[in-house]
């Protein structure tokens, strides 16, 4: 069956490669043409791991091919992105999940490797934070909590993730929209959200910082209020202002994406991202999204591109500004 | 009762086919290492750790759980037939165990201690089953200077009260907390003691340590005395069926026995070694046959094998819902949850109750396979320890040395697990406990982190440790358990008398 799917993709393709032959030249890479290696840079269990596994099933549905899973882990991802920038050069078959948290890794792990030397594919799922306080705050609203963080920075504790990851660069943006100088925030770092969570319920800190996910059941069972959530709009089936509307000026999402290797060539990378596309419009990878609660964040190309040097610049600041990177 | 509700739809989890088959997997596995000296239950789910990272979480627990239990079964067998303790939780047993199998009663012996065991481990888990719920509710309210007073409590009393040497426990204690701050520190994000190694950023794998301390260590270890022991194993002569008279002399030490394990199991100075040396002693002032004492008292098996089933399943306590673990076993199985993204602590009756009351559940169904496994197989049991140690310890290493090179692919945490190794073999000849070591590794990093969290929130202030009932508390029991050791000696002194007696010391220390 694989192979008989394969074989009229190949049609397909030889058909459309022969009708756009006077407008193309360079769109007649074939691809996949052997097994694809995912590598997820971070021991099993995790977002990047579900993530590459979720592709392993969907890719291995369009494309016909084996498509296998390992796993490199430590480190923030940057174990797995050197090892992948050694070995995967100029080969369009290996392929790695990243994301934003990589992006803080790489900075304040000071790491030999960074995101430039692969080849950036698609923005693949995003996750908003939200800022949660227990259901006895004193705090009604984002305005209230800003307020006296402005008063008395270091007063207000926030408790959240591992530091320089996403929720404290997230609580480093807030800070400085808001005017406060980022060294003066009290961040309390905890090794997970799930940490976090009991900790925000003991009362230990003022706010909490994670993924919309870590919190739903709580702000559900009422023991915890959702101030604000980090998304440009509000989410859906989430009753939260965005910190925009609260008068925060930042949006922050938590992405993942898929990077191809070094030194790809541009007709190898443009048949990468068209094996993505057609991943993403999958039966199995729409599955994916919904059984895993993942927000779609498809970006391909130049756009995402754009969307990463952004990233970079702006989280690298944030990391020097909260003194995790000198 | 809500409590009934959850615990019916454990078993209706725990009872389908692949459950069971796991935790009789388990069981097996555990009594056979919980039969062979030198390996335990904590090296055993150390080494299994990476080959069951795509099983699913409730499958793998049952399996440990079944592993530490099949382990506290099993170790009963050696020191009663062999005069060496299976592990250290069974040291106990030996005094009394080998006696009665040298009078040729060995069956009665092995009979009271599985019989006891399955008692003991159904009603310390009904006691689980009520106070682990309850106490999760009550963890809510934990802060950060409270988890560090409990920690300082957890600390103090396995230095104090665990180990023939104070200073032998610190200093294992000390090694482990060496090892456990390597690594990007989660409260500022820096890293420590890493010395530029990108492989040791994310800090060593209490796997890692524990199979380089517990398996290559005591294959060092056992290989260096290879020459100079020789074993004897007494033979199962007897029925293992037990008379009249030895089921009315067991029955009142083994709820003794459950009684005083569960909770000791409970507290943060957990472990199971200290509530089998209570036992003994308690079973030994109750005895109404002090002329039999040291030639084979049959109460003198029961309490103890007892009270460290109980122990483990008062040892689950903590670690569920503080996320505390006790012992270097709790420590090994805290990081077993921690691979699947599960966090021990006040959330996890919450968020994952299904895998928490299937576990419940399957701890009743494993008691009841082991007292199957044990009573009438024994004799298939005894066969283990004819394995010749170099094909044992080189297996061993063969399967730590794969484990733990496919948990990350690094060829880093292979070299280190030697380095370690080989630090576990002077440790041994030394006499330096091991336990405390996979404990430090786990419980001091914690309280250090607490310890900053706390002064972190309070600005600085260090008074939060005192104002808070909770963390005053606890720390004012830490400096009971501290103190506690020398007041028999302090009282001789005081009362004029000359005496021999120095601490109070309880077990071995070695849990493995």
């Amino acid at each position: 069956m694989r192979r008989f799917i394969t074989y009229l993709l190949m049609l397909a393709m030889l058909i459309s490669a022969c009708g756009n032959q006077t407008a193309s030249t360079s769109q007649t890479v074939q691809y996949p043409t052997e097994p694809i290696n995912i590598m997820a840079p971070a021991s099993p269990g995790g977002g990047w791991d579900s993530t590459a596994r979720a592709m392993q099933a969907a890719l291995s549905a369009t494309t016909g091919q084996t498509v296998q899973v390992y796993n490199v882990s430590g480190a923030g991802g940057t174990i797995g992105l050197a090892q992948f920038v050694n070995e995967a050069k100029g080969k369009p078959h290996e392929l790695m999940v990243g994301g934003l948290v990589m992006v803080g890794a790489i900075q304040t792990n000071k790491a030999p490797v960074n995101l430039s030397q692969v080849t950036p594919i698609a923005l693949l799922t995003a996750e908003a934070e939200a800022i949660v306080v227990p259901a006895d705050s004193k705090y009604q609203t984002m305005q209230e909590l800003i307020a006296d963080f402005k008063a008395n920075p270091t007063a207000i504790t926030w408790g959240g993730g591992s530091a320089g990851g996403t929720d404290h660069i997230l609580v480093g943006l807030i800070a400085k929209a808001a005017g406060v100088a980022p060294n003066q925030v009290n961040y309390i770092a905890y090794s997970g959200g799930g940490e976090a969570t009991a900790a925000i319920l003991s009362g230990a800190v003022t706010a909490g910082v994670s993924g919309v996910s870590e919190f739903a059941e709580q702000v559900a069972a009422g023991t915890m209020r959702m101030l604000a959530v980090s998304s440009e709009e509000r989410l859906e089936g989430v009753n939260a202002p965005t910190l925009k509307e609260a008068g925060v000026d930042v949006a922050l999402m938590n992405w993942r994406a898929v990077f191809g290797a070094p030194n790809l060539t541009a007709e190898q990378r443009a048949a990468v991202i068209a094996a993505i596309e057609k991943m993403h419009g999958s039966k199995e990878w729409q599955e994916a999204l919904a059984k895993n609660g993942w927000r779609d964040f498809f970006r391909t190309g130049d756009e995402f591109n754009t969307f990463l040097q952004n990233e970079i610049t702006r989280i690298e600041g944030v990391l020097r500004d909260l003194g995790l990177v000198q | 009762m809500e409590v009934f509700n959850y615990l019916l739809g454990g078993f209706a989890n725990a009872l389908t086919p692949q459950y069971l088959l796991l935790a009789a997997i388990g069981v097996t596995i555990g009594t056979a290492v919980g039969v062979l000296p030198g390996i335990g239950p904590a090296l055993t789910v150390a080494l299994l750790l990476p080959l069951t990272y795509s099983f699913d979480p409730a499958g793998a627990l049952i399996m440990f759980a079944g592993i530490y239990y099949g382990g506290m079964y099993g170790g009963s067998t050696t020191s009663i037939l062999l005069n060496t303790p299976g592990e250290s939780a069974s040291v106990a047993t030996t005094f009394e165990g080998f006696a009665m199998a040298k009078s040729g009663r060995a069956g009665p012996a092995l009979a009271t201690a599985a019989i006891g065991s399955f008692v003991a481990g159904t009603l310390s888990t009904m006691l689980l089953t009520f106070v682990a719920p309850l106490l999760a509710r009550v963890a809510l309210l934990f802060q950060p200077a409270d988890y560090f007073a409990l920690t300082v409590l957890a600390f103090v009393s396995v230095t104090a009260l665990v180990g023939s040497s104070l200073i032998r426990g610190m200093i294992s204690l000390f090694i482990g907390l060496f090892f456990g701050l390597i690594g990007i520190d989660v409260l500022s994000g820096q890293a420590r003691l890493t010395f530029g190694v990108v492989e040791l950023l994310d800090g060593i794998d209490v796997v890692v340590v524990a199979v380089g301390l517990f398996a290559v260590g005591e294959a060092l270890y056992v290989a260096s005395q290879l020459r100079h022991s020789k074993e004897e194993i007494l033979d199962v002569r007897s029925s293992v069926w037990m008379n009249r008279e030895e089921w009315r002399r067991s029955w009142p030490a083994w709820l003794r026995g459950a009684l005083i394990g569960f909770p000791l199991g409970a507290l943060p100075a957990g472990g199971a070694e200290i509530p089998t040396f209570l036992s003994y002693t308690l079973e030994k002032r109750l005895s109404k046959h002090k002329d039999e004492w040291g030639r084979g008292a049959i109460e003198g098996v029961a309490g103890p094998e007892a009270a460290n089933n109980a122990a483990f399943s008062g040892v689950l306590v903590p670690l569920l819902t503080l996320g505390l673990p006790t012992s270097a076993t709790a420590a090994i199985l805290l990081a077993a949850f921690q691979i699947y993204n599960l966090q021990p602590g006040p959330l996890l009756f919450q968020k994952s109750p299904d895998l928490v009351w299937t576990l419940i559940a399957s701890l009743y169904i494993g008691n009841v396979m082991l007292l199957i496994l044990n009573l009438p197989l024994i004799r298939m049991w005894v066969k283990i320890l004819t394995i010749p140690r170099p094909l044992l310890y080189s297996g061993i290493l063969v399967f730590g040395t794969l484990g733990v090179y496919s948990m990350a692919n690094s060829f880093v945490d292979v070299l280190l697990m030697y380095a370690i190794g080989v630090i576990g073999f002077f440790m041994r000849r030394f006499q330096l406990p091991v336990g405390p070591a996979i404990l430090g590794l786990i419980l001091l990093p914690l309280a250090e982190a607490q310890f900053r969290r706390a002064l972190a929130i309070s600005q600085g202030d260090l008074s939060v440790f005192v104002t808070r009932p909770l963390s005053l508390g606890l720390l004012l029991a830490a400096l009971a358990a501290l103190v506690l050791p020398y007041l028999p000696a302090l009282a001789a002194r005081l009362t004029g008398k000359r005496t021999s007696a120095g601490r109070l010391v309880f077990g071995k220390g070695d849990e493995d």
